[in-house]
C-alpha cells in the first residue's frame, strides 16, 4: 500500500461522466472539471466534491451506488476509464484513491453495461436481477428451535477455506459489467459453490444449481466464453475455478435429479 | 424429455455442446492430419490415394462421416447461435471507453470471428477436395485409385488457394489456443494438479496441427 504523502499536490481532472435522466430516456457524456483533489481521496469523495460543486451551481447532481464505502457492500459499482472499479486489480470504487491517477488527467467514468443491468439514472444501475438469481437457489434452509452448538457438523478446514473464499462475493456485478457477453456465471458459481462445498448446502444442492441458473438465463445475461475478464476485474478476487465447478454441478444435477421438468 | 431438452438449451448446457463439439473436432484434426502426411512421401502421391480412396469408400467411415457433419453443424450452430446471445446480453449501449485487452487475451474474445474464417476456409476446402472426389469423376492412377494426389497438386498451384489454406490454418490456430483448454473448463474438468498439463497439452497441440496443415501448401506451391 502506497503511503499517503503530505506533500502530494492538489489535482485539476477532467471528468467524463455519462448522465441519464431515467431508464426511457438516451443518456450522453458530459464533461466536468474537478479542482483541488486531493490524492488522499476516495473516488466515491471526488464524485462528492463534483457533486457538491453541481449543487451550488444549482445542477442536477450525479447519481451513483454507494453505501458502505469500506468495499464490503457490493454497492459501488463504476466502469472507471474502461475498467470495472477502475484500474487497479482486487478494488472496489470505494476505496480507489485519487492518488491512483496524475494531475491534469481525464477520467471516463461509465455504468455497469448489460442488458440484464438497465441504469436508473446516470451512473446507477438495476441490479436486482442479483437478487432474484440469489431468491431463486442461493440459501439454505435452517430448521428453527434451540441454538446448534458449535462445531457441531465437522468441515475440514481446506473445504471451509474454499467455501470462504467463494463467499467473499460481495455481488457487486463488476464480472457481467467486464463480461464481453454480460455474462454473470462469476456471481452464480461462487454461490454454487459456496453452498456445495459446505454440508448444509447438500440438501438443496442439485435444486439450487437448477434454478439459479434458469433464473440467471430468464434475467437475459450471456453465456461464458472463458475469456476471463470476469475474474482479472474482480475486486475480491473469486476465481475462473468455481466457473468450472458451476458447470460440473449444473451437469451432475440435470443428469440425476428427480426434476422432470 | 422436456429436461433435456432444457439441460441443452440453457446457456451452461449449449457451452457444453461447444465443449463436446469441438473437442470431437479436435479429434477429427488428428486423423485428418496423420492421413494427409502422406502427401509428404516421395511416392507421387501413391499412399495418399489408396488411402484417400480407403476413406471415400469404408463403409464405416462413410457412417462416421454422418457424425463428423453432424458435430461440425452442431458445433457451427451453437456458437453462431451463442454469439448472438451474447451480443445481445451486453445491450445496445456499449462502453464509450472500454479496455477490456487488459484483462483477457485478443483471440480468447475473437472465437466467432476466427471460427467464421475457419468456415468460410472449410466451405473452399469441401469444394476443392470433397466435392470433386465425391460428385465428380476423377482420373484414376496406375492402382486404380481415384488421382486425389493430382487434385492437390494442381489445386496448389494457385497461390490464391495457398495464401487462404495458410490464412485459414492461423485462424485456427489462434481459435484452437483458447478452444482446447476452455473445453475443459467448460466441461467442470479443472484440477490444480491436472489443468496447467491440460492447458500446456492444448498450446502444442494448436501449433503442431496447424503448422502441419499449413506445411502441405506451402510445400505444394514452392516444392512440387
Amino acid at each position: 500500500m502506497a503511503g499517503s504523502n503530505p506533500n502530494a499536490k492538489p489535482m485539476n481532472l477532467t471528468l467524463k461522466v455519462w448522465r441519464q435522466k431515467n431508464r426511457n430516456t438516451q443518456g450522453g457524456i458530459v464533461d466536468y472539471q474537478v479542482k483541488d483533489i486531493s490524492p488522499d481521496m476516495s473516488f466515491l469523495e471526488m464524485l462528492d466534491v463534483l457533486n457538491e460543486d453541481l449543487l451550488r451551481k444549482g445542477e442536477e447532481p450525479v447519481a451513483f451506488d454507494h453505501d458502505c464505502r469500506e468495499g464490503i457492500c457490493g454497492s459501488c459499482n463504476l466502469f472507471i476509464n474502461g475498467r470495472a472499479h477502475g484500474p487497479e486489480a482486487g478494488t472496489t470504487t470505494c476505496q480507489l484513491h485519487m492518488r491512483k491517477f496524475s494531475d491534469g488527467d481525464t477520467i471516463t467514468i461509465e455504468p455497469w453495461r448489460a442488458a440484464a443491468f438497465p441504469v436508473n439514472k446516470d451512473l446507477s444501475v438495476d441490479r436486482s436481477a442479483f437478487d432474484r438469481i440469489i431468491q431463486a437457489g442461493g440459501y439454505v434452509s435452517v430448521n428453527t428451535g434451540g441454538t446448534p452448538d458449535a462445531n457441531e457438523i465437522p468441515i475440514p478446514k481446506e473445504i471451509a477455506d474454499r467455501a470462504f473464499e467463494a463467499a467473499t462475493c460481495i455481488g457487486c456485478g463488476a464480472c457481467v459489467a467486464s463480461c464481453k457477453n454480460a455474462s454473470a456465471m462469476l456471481f452464480v458459481s461462487a454461490k454454487v459453490s459456496q453452498l456445495a462445498l459446505l454440508p448444509q448446502g447438500h440438501v438443496e444442492r442439485k435444486t439450487r444449481v437448477e434454478n439459479m441458473v434458469a433464473q440467471m438465463d430468464k434475467e437475459g445475461f450471456g453465456a461464458c466464453t472463458n475469456i476471463g475478464s470476469c475474474a482479472a476485474e474482480c475486486p475480491v478476487g473469486i476465481s475462473l475455478e468455481n466457473i468450472a465447478i458451476l458447470n460440473h454441478e449444473f451437469l451432475a444435477a440435470k443428469a440425476t435429479s428427480n426434476n422432470l421438468a | 424429455m422436456s429436461w433435456i431438452s432444457k439441460t441443452f438449451s440453457s446457456s451452461i448446457g449449449r457451452k457444453i455442446i461447444m465443449a463436446v463439439t469441438g473437442l470431437f473436432l479436435c479429434s477429427f484434426l488428428v486423423v485428418h492430419l496423420v492421413g494427409n502426411l502422406q502427401l509428404f512421401k516421395a511416392d507421387n502421391g501413391v499412399a495418399f490415394n489408396a488411402y484417400s480412396e480407403f476413406m471415400g469408400h469404408n463403409p464405416l467411415i462413410r457412417a462416421l462421416e454422418i457424425v463428423l457433419v453432424l458435430g461440425f453443424g452442431f458445433h457451427i450452430y451453437e456458437g453462431l447461435a451463442l454469439a448472438a446471445k451474447n451480443r445481445a446480453a451486453r445491450g445496445g449501449q456499449g462502453y464509450v471507453s472500454d479496455h477490456i485487452e487488459q484483462n483477457s487475451s485478443w483471440h480468447s474474445r475473437s472465437m466467432a470471428m476466427l471460427g467464421s474464417i475457419v468456415l468460410f476456409f472449410l466451405v473452399v476446402h469441401l469444394y476443392n477436395f470433397f466435392g470433386s472426389l465425391r460428385f465428380t469423376d476423377v482420373p484414376r492412377d496406375a492402382n486404380g485409385n481415384e488421382d486425389a494426389y493430382t487434385l492437390v497438386l494442381e489445386a496448389f498451384k494457385n497461390p490464391l488457394y495457398v495464401v487462404l489454406y495458410v490464412v485459414a490454418q492461423f485462424a485456427l490456430l489462434y481459435h484452437l489456443l483458447h478452444g482446447f483448454s476452455s473445453a475443459f473448463q467448460t466441461l467442470g474438468l479443472t484440477h490444480r494438479k491436472y489443468t496447467p498439463a491440460i492447458k500446456l497439452v492444448g498450446y502444442a497441440f494448436s501449433i503442431i496441427v496447424c503448422a502441419a496443415f499449413a506445411a502441405m501448401p506451402v510445400y505444394f506451391y514452392f516444392f512440387k
